[in-house]
């Protein structure tokens, strides 16, 4: 696997800002004072055990979920209850979920088209051109008219993605896709989020699988109790963590 | 490989081993069936006399029935006002355009492959009332006006119902997704709207509409009686709606409406083209339940003064010129009012079927 390089030139800066950023759920303090800069391209693997926030935390990016103090800056967009900010914001931020959440009403393509034709107001002919360019890209062209409901877990995960990326967004959110899967069907997923990341899409992925991690993160960021507790380079990360929170994570998830 | 090419074994039962496994299987089965069957026997052959046999169909007057079976004479005799009330004879073809427009509209739906049913369905929806509103009372186009409060029989049932039927459900849609907006006062309105009509009863509604709403409304301003009753039942039956539908958006998975927000579609987008499409399908059942019952309870307006098919009938079966035939008049009425619901609910299931793409979350 070749890992593209770092420092490419023209690639804007701090394409997501976040600064001191909290959130409750009612009294529970769920985020605390979280910082974080993301340059474009950037490709970032958040980890912790659950109940961490972290899936919290890039629900928080498309505000599917309200922050209640400090700012989320998106391609220089603050998230505010605007509802035009939040819109814009989400046309350029793409997001894969955990349970797919694919339309079982639409058909393969139509969920692909769906947003491009009604929000972009693409040309309907463009947009399905488009959408089977990504759905080739995910390797499920010959799915395109079935429905949801007939495919495999993991072939509803890659819609999802080509799903997200017909948008063209800046910026791609996976909340743990591969979770929800049957293990033969993760490698599939990666595979194409791996595609993804050398294609130098920015990335902020919520997830347990280590080795993705390993071969694609520029940086690894280690949650727990609602705080960023340690982030580093994936070498660093895994061979010389800092924190004890840290040590006893990867212990526990290294360990077999 | 003989395994790959197994069928599943074929449960092909012939007649007598299907009785005796199904209706002689033991000695308290068997019993059952010979007492259903003696049943059927006595009812049957007395009813099929009743209906049938020893039924006149034929004559002028009263006096050609003999009074041993159903005198269906009486139908037929007086069939015009039952389905057109006192609107002119000469007049009727209107509604007799109206009745097959209708027809043209929606009995196609019931055929797969009829070309262009869509649209015949979509002028039934949108075209028929505009068409209706000026065709059915007159008074332009040159049209002689005919004034609601001739209007009775089974027209005005399928007024009345239709009416409250296409009407509610959009209001009733738009109740529902007002009661689950994050809004408070929209919210408020809706909630507010919802319990206070849904807690009164149809005959309230319509006792209300007849004879209080006159009072509140300013000097000079008349509604007909007819148009009252409509809005009455109509916004009666929308808050029934609404809940029927409050129960098809809160089934669908909290990840539809995050997938929809995700992709930046908006309220209206996310609503009308990803959890309306779904939610609905979800409550066809309940929602054709609500139709159906609603045609039934136009019947009701009987009490405020208009004559719908059962008004109708029930007025005539008071004739002193017809004896007994108040049976043959509640049968027909049964039997009409049954086709229709009959027919709306085997629409529904063919909508379901149509509109299933095999998910089951």
């Amino acid at each position: 696997m070749q890992t593209p390089p770092k420092d490419q030139p023209g690639k804007k800066p701090g394409i997501i800002r976040v600064e001191g950023m909290h959130k409750w759920y009612g009294d529970f303090h769920v985020l605390k004072d979280l910082n974080l800069t993301v340059d474009q391209g950037e490709r970032i693997v958040i980890c912790g055990p659950s109940g961490s926030g972290k899936s919290t935390f890039i629900r928080c990016i498309n505000r599917l979920e309200e922050h209640q103090q400090g700012k989320i800056i998106v391609d220089g967009i603050e998230l505010t209850d605007d509802v035009r900010h939040i819109d814009t914001v989400r046309r350029e931020v793409g997001m894969v979920f955990q349970h797919f959440n694919l339309f079982p009403h639409l058909t393969v393509l139509e969920n692909c088209c769906l947003s491009p034709i009604w929000v972009r107001k693409t040309p309907r002919k463009e947009a399905e051109a488009s959408a089977m360019e990504y759905l080739e890209r995910v390797k499920i062209p010959d799915q395109a008219n079935k429905f949801p409901g007939q495919l495999s877990g993991g072939q509803q995960q890659r819609v999802a993605i080509a799903r997200a990326l017909c948008m063209k967004p800046k910026i791609m959110l996976f909340d743990e896709p591969t979770s929800a899967l049957d293990p033969e069907m993760i490698k599939e997923v990666l595979d194409v989020m791996i595609e993804l990341a050398g294609s130098g899409m920015t990335m902020l992925c919520v997830t347990h699988e280590m080795g993705f991690a390993k071969t694609v993160a520029d940086r690894v960021i280690f949650m727990d109790g609602g705080e960023i507790v340690e982030q580093a380079p994936p070498h660093e990360f895994f061979t010389n963590p800092q924190e004890a929170r840290t040590q006893k994570f990867l212990q526990q998830i290294l360990a077999h | 490989m003989t395994e790959s090419t197994m069928k599943a074994p074929k449960k092909a039962l012939r007649p007598v081993k299907w009785m005796r496994e199904n209706l002689f299987s033991g000695w308290f089965n068997t019993v059952l069936t010979l007492g259903v069957a003696y049943l059927l026997v006595t009812s049957v052959g007395p009813l099929l006399n009743w209906f049938f046999l020893d039924a006149n169909f034929v004559g002028s007057d009263p006096s050609a029935c003999t009074g041993v079976g159903a005198c269906w004479l009486f139908i037929s005799q007086r069939l015009n006002f039952f389905i057109y009330g006192f609107y002119p004879d000469e007049l009727q073809w209107r509604v007799d355009v109206m009745f097959l427009l209708l027809a043209v509209s929606f009995v196609p739906q019931f055929i797969e492959r009829f070309p262009g049913r869509k649209w015949l369905g979509l002028f039934g929806i949108f075209g028929l009332p505009i068409v209706g509103y000026f065709l059915i009372p007159g008074g332009s186009f040159g049209l002689e006006e005919v004034q609601s409060s001739k209007w009775g029989g089974l027209m005005l049932t399928l007024i009345l119902a239709y009416i409250g039927i296409i009407a509610s459900l959009p209001i009733g849609i738009l109740l529902a997704l007002g009661r689950r907006s994050e809004m408070p006062i929209i919210r408020g309105i809706c909630v507010v709207f919802i319990e206070v009509w849904r807690a009164v009863p149809l005959i309230t509604v319509l006792f209300m509409a007849s004879v209080m709403l006159p009072l509140f409304l300013p000097e000079g301003v008349n509604f007909e009686k007819l148009a009252r009753a409509l809005i009455g039942i109509t916004l009666w039956q929308s808050a029934y709606m609404a809940e029927v539908i409050r129960g098809g958006l809160q089934a669908i998975p909290r990840g539809q409406y995050e997938a929809a927000d995700a992709l930046g579609l908006g309220y209206w987008r996310k609503m009308g083209l990803v959890i309306l499409p779904q939610a609905l399908k979800m409550v066809i059942p309940g929602i054709v339940n609500t139709f159906i019952s609603l045609f039934k309870d136009t019947t009701l307006v009987l009490i405020i003064g208009l004559f719908d098919i059962l008004g109708t009938v029930q007025s005539t079966v008071t004739d002193p010129a017809w004896q007994n035939v108040a049976i043959e008049g509640y049968v027909f009425v049964a039997f009409c009012f049954w086709v229709f619901c009959f027919g709306i609910s085997r629409y529904s299931q063919n909508l379901e079927r149509k509109l299933d793409t095999g998910h089951k979350t």
